[in-house]
């Protein structure tokens, strides 16, 4: 009884919807009840992106600073991560303290190679790699220290790879930043929302006092869409099942030398980096 | 019992009064964190934990540290203990509330805090922290209570407390063990990944929890009736001693480990708190006092003239309190978040509102001891005289 989640309740509220519209498909489904709540979630998303487990590959030689700052401000702005470094509307906002920049939000960043890839740092590292902008992001790992972290599964794994976050769950304990080997976990370390220039209504804003992170574009696939970043890269940024050896993914990574960020700590990273 | 914590001389009103005045501060501090999120304290995206969960560590390690009067005095029948044990019941259960308080105002969403209860997730180490904790509180105080009234009705405590005394035993060592574990278990810090954590921290609370308990010896002497006894003082000085020995030893068999294998994500961490990283330097004069108090504390207690003076030994205790909790509380996040898993250097200093609510926090903590230590003192004075 204690797992039954908000989620799974939206499930069976879902159908119970379909239900009243559709009187017959009680009696079909009433045999095995679980079985047509994944049918009828199918039946209204056929168009949606599907992966045994999503992965993405980033080719770093084709990501010069123009489209790294695209594509960070395409995600930032799209799922209302906050800025500190926008002007408060102080009619909207009175009294908005001053920010903390060490207190920042953000799902996909630049950083240099030695921070990127900090155990791979290299006295005679080519010079080219040397200032290229490195994105790095949630890796949504196939064992991922920051789901064991969670205290209230606020911060789960669904069954196609995606490491995703029920921000109405999550209480804030700071647990997940704590586990995550890269960094990628940002804190509301108060309420974003004079932070952010145009609220994008077709998703959420965070409250204060949770945590936050890239969730792939969950909601983008789900449309049958590609991600922000995958949009706004050029064609530097692919997605696609890892587990597809047919899918475009699987052909980059056959054909391109590729490195994973700190892949020795066995927490199986699903965003690869072609040099 | 419980009227006699409402009969007390002027000093002990005056005492309990600027307690809660420095808890009103510490809850007026709150309600600003409440309302404007964590933003009032010094922690960032780097270090996301900070003065709350460090000196919740450090309690939990007091907290413990009480058991180190249980297993003497009920494993072994030394009577010596006696008198004591309930003062270190006592004092595991203020400290348990003050670590619980501590995990409180750390959350961002503590409205939310049944989701724990809610959707307990075992695969979570944060899960069986709260489990235990609870678990030890709950043990103490039905422990405490029974034995307390007991001794006043002056019959053997009920057949049933034993069994939950033995219990509380492992307990006390589970509540430390599982505390380490939440650091120890976490792959990308390399300060924290080190099986010698948990022993590091049991053996820094047995010298932490029984140098308070001393101390409290001694305060109880001066403004009660009721005398804890010299000997029993000297005993739980020699388990500070070894204790805080092993402590030591634990710590400079991390550091071999480290630096004679020259692993650079251990390695930086160390660097980062004794010698600083990259020009960041702010916690080495911490580290390095922690270590001399450490080692003084040591010398005092080894030489048995000086561990016997009666004069010198709550020095030697507050020298070894404030050089366990550096090492504790602030070397151990200090440590951990610094450098950051992409190896950026973020310094933490926590602010003013956060030592405000901490202190509110250690300021409940103390008025929770007073009153139960004024139950027990109380108590024994009666049966006594």
């Amino acid at each position: 009884m204690m797992k039954k989640s908000r989620r799974s309740f939206l499930k069976v509220a879902a159908v119970s919807a379909i239900g009243i519209g559709a009187a017959p498909a009680i009696s079909l489904s009433s045999s095995s009840n679980s079985q047509s709540t994944s049918n009828a979630v199918k039946s209204k998303n056929h168009e949606a992106k599907t992966a045994k487990r999503w992965g993405m590959v980033i080719n770093c030689t084709k990501i010069s600073d123009e489209v790294a700052e695209n594509i960070v401000e395409a995600c930032h702005k799209n799922h209302n991560v906050p800025d500190f470094n926008h002007e408060v509307n102080t009619e909207k906002y009175p009294n908005t303290r001053p920010v903390n920049h060490k207190q920042e939000v953000k799902w996909i960043w630049e950083e240099h190679f030695k921070y990127a890839f900090p155990d791979k740092e290299d006295e005679f590292l080519a010079d080219k790699y040397k200032n290229l902008p490195f994105l790095v992001l949630c890796n949504h790992c196939k064992s991922a220290p920051c789901v064991k972290a969670c205290p209230t599964q606020a911060t789960f794994k669904r069954e196609d790879g995606i490491v995703i976050m029920d921000f109405h769950r999550c209480i804030g304990c700071r647990f997940c930043m704590a586990a995550c080997p890269f960094g990628s976990r940002s804190f509301n370390f108060r309420d974003p929302r004079p932070f952010i220039e145009e609220t994008n209504p077709d998703f959420p804003t965070r409250s204060k006092g949770v945590v936050e992170k890239c969730n792939l574009c969950a909601e983008r696939l789900a449309k049958g869409e590609q991600p922000y970043c995958v949009e706004a890269s050029e064609g530097a940024i692919v997605v696609g099942d890892l587990e597809d050896p047919d899918s475009d993914i699987r052909a980059l990574l056959n054909e391109n030398y590729t490195i994973r960020r700190k892949q020795t700590l066995g927490t199986e990273p699903s965003v690869y980096y072609i040099m | 019992m419980l009227e006699i914590a409402i009969k007390g001389s002027k000093k002990y009103w005056i005492w309990l009064t600027i307690l809660l005045v420095i808890m009103t501060v510490g809850v007026a501090a709150y309600i600003d964190q409440f309302i404007n999120g964590l933003m009032t304290t010094g922690l960032s995206r780097d270090v996301s934990w900070g003065f709350y969960i460090a000196n919740f560590t450090y309690l939990v390690g007091v907290a413990a540290g009480g058991v180190m009067v249980v297993i003497p005095f009920y494993l072994h029948d030394y009577e010596k203990f006696h008198r004591i044990t309930i003062l270190g019941e006592f004092l595991a259960i203020a400290a348990l509330v003050m670590c619980l308080l501590l995990v409180v105002v750390d959350v961002g969403q503590p409205v939310r805090l049944l989701n724990l209860f809610l959707y307990p997730s075992p695969q979570s180490v944060l899960f069986y922290d709260v489990l235990v904790l609870n678990g030890y509180l709950g043990l103490n105080i039905i422990i405490g209570w029974k034995v307390l009234e007991a001794e006043r009705n002056q019959v053997r405590p009920p057949a049933w407390t034993y069994p939950l005394i033995y219990l509380s035993i492992p307990f006390a060592i589970g509540i430390h063990t599982v505390t380490a574990y939440l650091y120890c278990g976490l792959p990308g810090r390399g300060f924290w990944l080190t099986a010698i954590l948990a022993p590091r921290f049991l053996a820094s609370a047995f010298a932490a929890g029984p140098s308070v308990l001393i101390l409290l010896c001694y305060v109880v002497r001066k403004f009660t009736k009721f005398d804890p006894g010299w000997e029993a003082m000297q005993t739980l000085s020699k388990i500070v001693c070894y204790a805080l020995i092993a402590n030591v030893f634990f710590f400079l068999c991390e550091i071999f480990v480290v630096y004679y294998s020259n692993i650079p994500g251990h390695v930086s961490h160390i660097q980062y708190l004794f010698f600083g990283l990259h020009g960041y330097n702010s916690m080495v004069p911490w580290m390095w006092t922690s270590i001399i108090l450490m080692l003084i504390g040591i010398a005092l207690l080894i030489i048995p003239w000086l561990r016997n003076n009666e004069f010198l030994l709550p020095f030697t205790c507050v020298m070894i309190i404030i050089g366990t909790w550096i090492d504790k509380s602030l070397g151990m996040i200090a440590g951990g978040f610094v450098p950051s898993p992409l190896h950026h250097v973020t310094e933490y200093a926590p602010t003013i509102k956060e030592v405000m609510i901490t202190l509110g926090i250690y300021a409940l903590g103390l008025i929770i001891l007073t009153i139960l230590y004024k139950l027990a003192t109380t108590v024994k004075e009666e049966v006594r005289g």
